[in-house]
C-alpha cells in the first residue's frame, strides 16, 4: 500500500532521505585526546588541538575509525580500504579552526542496507548512500547574557559518523522505522549510544514530493531533527507545504529549512543563493586513511549478534512468533534478559511473560530491563513453579505482582501465602460436587446443549478452591461429573 | 677568535675543553644582539635573561661531564616555533601579544640536547614572503653590503632574521622553516648554510602552519657540519604530527667529509632560466668543476616540469594559507577588534591583524578553492604537482643528487622590486620545485658575486637522503673555502 497525501490536483508520494549524525562513542575525541564525554563544565574536555591553537595537528583516532569500520559492517557496507579527511572550510564562533575535518569526497564506507519492518509487517530495504567521519563543532551559547555569546568547546572534534539514506524512504512511518532500526543497530555495536535527547544522534530530513511514476522533484532540507517524532511530523508537514506550493502554481526552492515543533511549520533557514562556499579539499595535516582487509576481518569477528539475526534466531531456537521475536530484540538488554529467562524453560511461555507483564510492570514504573525490579532468575524461578504445576497460571499473576512489591522469590511468596496448587482429585471433587449441587438449573440448561456454560462452571469451582485449583484437573472432574 | 665567530662543532669542543664557559658564550652572543639588532632587526623577541639563566645550567651540566650535542650553544629560533612561555608572533600583528603555553617538537628537541635560545628571530609574516619585508615588525637588514654600496640589501625570506642572525654572529646557527625555499634562498643572501629536510622529518607539531603540505622545519648554521648537528637533533618521528615519517635519523655528522668518488650529480637543464645572473651562472659552472674533481660523474638531466613549479607553488600554498589563517578570527587567542556582529568582528579583526602580503595569499587561496574553480586550480594544480615529483624521481634513477643555483640573483636592495608580487615570487623559482617534489635541498655558499655579496648554490637529495647532501655540500664547502664575512658583525661592531 503506498502512502500518499491528497492534495487539490490528487494523491502526491514522498520520496525521504535521511542524514544522520550519530556521534561515535569513544573515550577520546576524533582528532585529539581530549575526553570525548557528555556533560562536563563548559571547555573542560578541550586540548589544543581542538580550541585550533596555532601550530597543533589532527592524529587520527584509531578508536574512532574502528568504530566506523564496525557501524559499516552493521549496516552490512562495503567498507573502503583507503578513504580520506578533507577540509570543510567555513567561518562560525564555534568551528575553532575555521575548518570541518570531514570525509567529504573518499568515505570510509560505501554502499550498504538496512531492513525495516512496518506496523502492517511489511519488510522494507532502505538503501545507505555512505557513511563518512567527521568532527563535531562547539556550542554557542546566546543565553547567557544579554549582550555577549558564550562558545563550549567541550563537543569540539567530537567523532561523529554521518550516516546518509538512499531517498528510499516513502512514508512518516518509514522514517520513524529506519531511525528506530538504525538507532537499534548503533546501540547494538556499541558505537553510539542514539541518545537523541543529549544530542548525540540527530537527523537532517530531505523531503520532495512527486505524482505517482515522475522523477524526483526538488527537495528540501529539514536541519536537526532531535527526535523520531519530530522528523515524522517534519516529514508530513514539508510534504503538505510542498504540495500547496506546487498545487498553486508556484516552485520549491531548494533550500535549508527548520522545523517548528510548537508551531507544527518549517521555517527557511538559507536559500542555496546564499549557500556557503565550503573550499572542500583534502586536509594536508592526515595522510590518507588506508585499513587492510585483515583488520577488518577481525573487527567483524568481534561484532555481536545483530538484531535481524537475533530475531531470526528466537523464531528459529525458541519457536516464538516473528513478532515477539522483533519485540525482544529491540534492545540487546531486554534479548539477554529473555535468553536468560527462557534458558531451559518453555521459551514461548517466557516470551509471554517478557513482553506481556514484565514489559507492564516497568512501563508502569518507568525502569528500564537494566534496572528491573524482577530479575530474569526470579522470573525464570517463577515460571519453574507454574511448569511444575506447583501454581497455575492465574495464581502466577498474583506471585507476579508480589514479587514486584516485595522483591521476594515466586518460591518464598507461594510459600508465605500458602499459594500452592491444588492437586488433591478428593478435594476437587468435592468442590465440584458443591458446585453441582447449588446450580442444578445450570446444570440442566449445560445438559440441554447450552455448552458455554462449561466455562462457568470452571469459574465457580476456582472460586469456590481460592484460585488454587489446578485448572486441568478442575476440567477433567467437570467434564465428567457433566 | 671571537666566540660569536666560532663554529658550533668548535664551540661545542671549547666548552667540553673548558677553554670558555657556556656564560662566556651565550653573553658574547647575546651582547652582540644588543648592540646590532636595533640595526638589523633580526630579531623580534630576545631573550637574553633566560638565555644567561639557561647557559648557568649549561655549565653545570659540562661540569659533570654530562654535555649533549648542542649544551650551551646559543641559537636563534624563526619565531614561527611556539615556545613555551615566550611571545611568538609568526611576525604578523595579529598574534604579536601570543605567548603559547607549549613547546613545539623541534625546540623541544633542541633544548632536549642543551641548546641556549637567545631569542626569536624575524622573519615574512607567517613565512609568507622572499626578503623579509612582511613583518609586521618590520624588515631585517641583510649583514652584507655591496662593494662601496651602503644601501641596505634584504636578507632574503622568509627565514631571513635566522640568516642575517647567523651571518652576522647573533647566534651560531638558528632554525628555519621552508615552504617554498625560505630556507635556502635567505641562506644563499646571507653567506650561510641552510638545509630543508625532506618532508616528513622533522616534526611540524608546534610551528605555525604556513602551507602544511609544505612546511618544513631545518637547520641554517654557518657550516655544513653545524648544520647536520643541528638536524641530528632536530629530526625525528612525531606521533603528535600524522605527516613525520617514521623512520631511522642516521649519524648526519658521519657523512662529512665523505668521499664523493662515483657520485652521480645531475644538472636539471631546466635550471637556466630565464632572470639568472651571469655571476651566478658562473658560480654553478665553478661547483660543477669542483664535484667533478672530487670525483663526482657530472650527468645532464631533465625536470621538464619545472616551469610549472612556481605556478603551481602559488596555487597550493595560498589554498593551504587560507585555510590554515582561518583559525586567527580573534575569538580564542591573538589580537581581537571589536564589531558588531559577528561576521563585522571577524572582517576588522582580520584585516588589522594581516598584512598586505598575508590577505593577497589569502585572497588567492580562498579564489583557487571555491567551488566554480577548484577542478580548474587546485586540482590541477596538485597534478602538475604530481608531474613535479615524478620528474625527480625519474632523474633520482640517474643520479644521486642534483646541482642547481639557490636564487636567480643575490641578494637586492630594499625596496627594489617590492612592488611587484609577481617579480617577488620568482626569487623562489629554483627552490620550489623541490619543495614542491618533498625532496631534501641545501644551499651552501660557494663565494661572492662582482658586487661582493655571497651567492649559494643549491643541492637536490633523494628522500630521506640528507647524508649525500651534507656529503656534497661540504666537498662544496671546503672546494669554495667560503670564509668571508659580511661587514655588518658581531666581531666588526666592536
Amino acid at each position: 500500500m503506498t502512502y500518499t497525501i491528497e492534495g487539490k490536483t490528487g494523491a502526491w508520494e514522498i520520496v525521504v532521505g535521511l542524514e544522520v549524525h550519530a556521534q561515535v562513542i569513544s573515550h577520546s575525541k576524533l582528532f585529539s585526546g581530549a575526553s570525548a564525554s557528555y556533560g562536563g563544565e563548559p571547555n573542560t574536555h578541550v586540548s589544543l588541538v581542538d580550541a585550533g591553537f596555532p601550530g597543533m595537528l589532527p592524529v587520527l583516532n584509531q578508536e574512532c575509525v574502528a568504530q566506523a569500520i564496525r557501524t559499516g559492517l552493521g549496516l552490512r557496507a562495503r567498507i573502503n580500504l583507503e578513504s580520506r579527511f578533507d577540509r570543510k572550510n567555513y567561518f562560525y564562533a564555534d568551528l575553532p579552526t575555521g575548518y570541518q575535518i570531514s570525509q567529504f569526497t573518499h568515505p570510509i564506507v560505501g554502499e550498504g542496507t538496512v531492513e525495516i519492518e512496518l506496523s502492517d509487517g511489511t519488510v522494507r530495504h532502505i538503501g545507505i548512500t555512505r557513511l563518512h567521519m567527521e568532527q563535531d563543532a562547539g556550542k554557542s551559547m546566546h543565553d547567557q547574557d544579554p549582550a555577549r555569546s558564550f562558545i563550549d568547546l567541550n563537543r569540539a572534534g567530537v567523532a561523529l559518523m554521518e550516516i546518509v539514506s538512499e531517498p528510499d524512504i516513502r512514508c512518516p512511518e518509514e522514517a520513524g522505522a529506519y531511525l528506530r532500526k538504525l538507532r537499534q543497530i548503533l546501540r547494538y555495536l556499541g558505537t553510539c549510544d542514539g541518545n537523541m535527547e543529549e544530542g548525540s544522534m540527530r537527523a537532517d530530513v530531505n523531503v520532495s514530493v512527486r505524482k505517482a511514476g515522475e522523477p524526483f522533484r526538488t527537495r528540501c532540507e529539514i536541519k536537526n531533527v532531535n527526535s523520531i517524532r519530530y522528523v515524522m511530523h517534519a516529514i508530513e508537514v514539508e510534504a503538505t507545504r510542498q504540495i500547496e506550493v506546487w498545487e498553486d502554481g508556484g516552485e520549491v526552492d531548494q533550500e535549508t529549512r527548520l522545523f517548528d515543533p510548537a508551531r507544527n511549520e518549517t521555517r527557511s533557514l538559507r536559500s542555496k543563493e546564499d549557500a556557503h562556499d565550503y573550499r572542500y579539499f583534502p586536509d594536508p595535516d592526515l595522510l590518507p586513511l588506508v585499513v587492510d582487509q585483515a583488520w577488518v576481518d577481525e573487527l567483524e569477528r568481534g561484532l555481536p549478534e545483530l538484531p535481524d539475526d537475533k530475531r531470526d534466531r528466537f523464531v528459529k531456537e525458541y519457536g516464538i512468533p516473528r513478532y515477539d521475536a522483533s519485540v525482544l530484540v529491540a534492545e540487546q538488554a531486554i534479548a539477554d534478559y529473555y535468553e536468560e529467562v527462557a534458558k531451559g524453560r518453555d521459551a514461548r511461555l517466557a516470551a509471554n511473560w517478557v513482553t506481556g507483564d514484565l514489559f507492564g510492570a516497568l512501563n508502569r514504573t518507568g525502569r528500564a530491563i537494566t534496572d528491573s525490579p524482577i530479575s530474569a532468575a526470579a522470573l525464570g524461578g517463577m515460571l519453574d513453579l507454574v511448569s511444575d504445576k506447583t501454581i497455575n497460571g492465574k495464581i502466577a499473576k498474583e506471585v507476579f505482582e508480589d514479587m514486584l512489591e516485595t522483591g521476594d522469590s515466586a518460591a518464598a511468596i507461594v510459600e508465605r501465602k500458602g499459594l500452592k496448587q491444588v492437586t488433591d482429585t478428593g478435594a476437587i471433587d468435592a468442590a465440584v460436587a458443591d458446585v453441582m449441587a447449588r446450580n442444578a438449573d445450570k446444570v440442566e440448561e449445560y445438559r440441554g446443549g447450552k455448552d458455554r456454560l462449561f466455562g462457568f462452571f470452571v469459574g465457580q469451582v476456582m472460586k469456590a478452591m481460592a484460585g488454587k485449583a489446578n485448572p486441568a484437573m478442575v476440567n477433567e472432574a467437570l467434564k465428567k461429573v457433566l | 677568535m671571537s666566540l660569536t665567530e666560532l663554529t658550533i662543532a668548535d664551540a661545542a669542543s671549547g666548552l667540553r675543553a673548558r677553554k670558555f664557559s657556556a656564560v662566556e658564550l651565550v653573553r658574547a652572543h647575546t651582547d652582540a644582539i644588543a648592540a646590532l639588532n636595533p640595526r638589523l632587526n633580526a630579531y623580534i623577541t630576545t631573550t637574553a635573561d633566560g638565555a644567561l639563566k639557561a647557559a648557568q645550567q649549561a655549565d653545570e651540566v659540562l661540569a659533570k661531564g654530562e654535555a649533549r650535542s648542542l649544551t650551551g650553544i646559543p641559537l636563534g629560533i624563526k619565531d614561527l616555533f611556539c615556545t613555551n612561555g615566550v611571545r611568538t608572533t609568526a611576525a604578523s600583528n595579529i598574534l604579536k601579544n601570543f605567548v603559547p603555553p607549549y613547546e613545539s617538537t623541534v625546540t623541544a628537541n633542541l633544548l632536549r640536547d642543551g641548546a641556549v635560545f637567545v631569542g626569536k628571530t624575524n622573519l615574512d609574516e607567517f613565512a609568507m614572503g622572499s626578503a623579509n619585508i612582511t613583518s609586521a615588525f618590520g624588515p631585517v637588514e641583510n649583514p652584507w653590503k655591496r662593494n662601496g654600496d651602503d644601501a641596505a640589501l634584504v636578507p632574503g625570506g622568509s627565514s631571513g632574521g635566522s640568516a642575517a642572525a647567523v651571518a652576522a654572529g647573533l647566534a651560531m646557527g638558528a632554525t628555519g622553516t621552508d615552504t617554498g625555499g625560505s630556507i635556502r634562498q635567505p641562506a644563499a643572501y646571507c653567506g650561510i648554510v641552510g638545509l630543508k629536510p625532506t618532508y616528513g622529518r622533522c616534526s611540524r607539531f608546534g610551528t605555525i602552519a604556513y602551507a602544511s603540505s609544505l612546511d618544513q622545519a631545518g637547520p641554517m648554521a654557518r657550516s655544513v657540519r653545524d648544520c647536520a648537528i643541528m638536524l641530528q637533533s632536530m629530526a625525528g618521528f612525531d606521533e603528535r604530527d600524522s605527516t613525520s615519517v617514521n623512520c631511522d635519523v642516521p649519524d648526519y655528522s658521519a657523512a662529512i667529509g665523505r668521499s664523493l668518488k662515483g657520485l652521480k650529480v645531475g644538472i636539471p637543464a631546466e635550471y637556466r632560466a630565464e632572470g639568472l645572473s651571469a655571476e651566478i651562472e658562473t658560480a654553478w659552472q665553478q661547483g660543477i668543476e669542483w664535484l667533478r674533481a672530487a670525483g663526482c660523474e657530472i650527468v645532464d638531466v631533465s625536470l621538464p616540469h619545472t616551469k610549472y613549479g612556481l605556478a603551481t607553488y602559488y596555487i597550493v600554498a595560498p589554498a593551504e594559507c587560507s585555510s590554515n589563517l582561518a583559525r586567527y578570527d580573534g575569538l580564542r587567542f591573538g589580537e581581537r577588534v571589536p564589531g558588531e556582529t559577528l561576521d563585522a568582528m571577524y572582517e576588522a579583526t582580520r584585516r588589522a591583524g594581516f598584512g598586505p602580503e598575508v590577505r593577497r595569499r589569502i585572497m588567492m587561496g580562498t579564489y583557487v578553492l571555491s567551488a566554480g574553480y577548484y577542478d580548474a586550480y587546485y586540482l590541477k594544480a596538485q597534478k602538475v604537482r604530481t608531474l613535479i615529483r615524478r620528474d625527480f624521481t625519474e632523474a633520482f634513477q640517474k643520479v644521486d643528487v642534483l646541482l642547481t643555483p639557490t636564487a636567480p640573483t643575490p641578494a637586492f636592495a630594499q625596496g627594489e622590486q617590492s612592488d611587484d608580487p609577481v617579480q617577488m615570487y620568482l626569487n623562489d623559482i629554483f627552490t620550489v620545485p623541490a619543495s614542491m617534489a618533498g625532496m631534501p635541498a641545501m644551499s651552501v655558499p660557494v663565494g661572492l658575486g662582482a658586487t661582493g655579496l655571497p651567492l649559494g648554490l643549491q643541492l637536490i637529495g633523494r628522500p630521506f637522503d640528507e647524508e649525500t647532501l651534507l656529503a656534497t655540500g661540504s666537498a662544496l664547502e671546503q672546494a669554495a673555502g667560503f670564509t668571508h664575512r659580511p661587514a655588518i658583525r658581531a666581531e666588526a661592531a666592536k
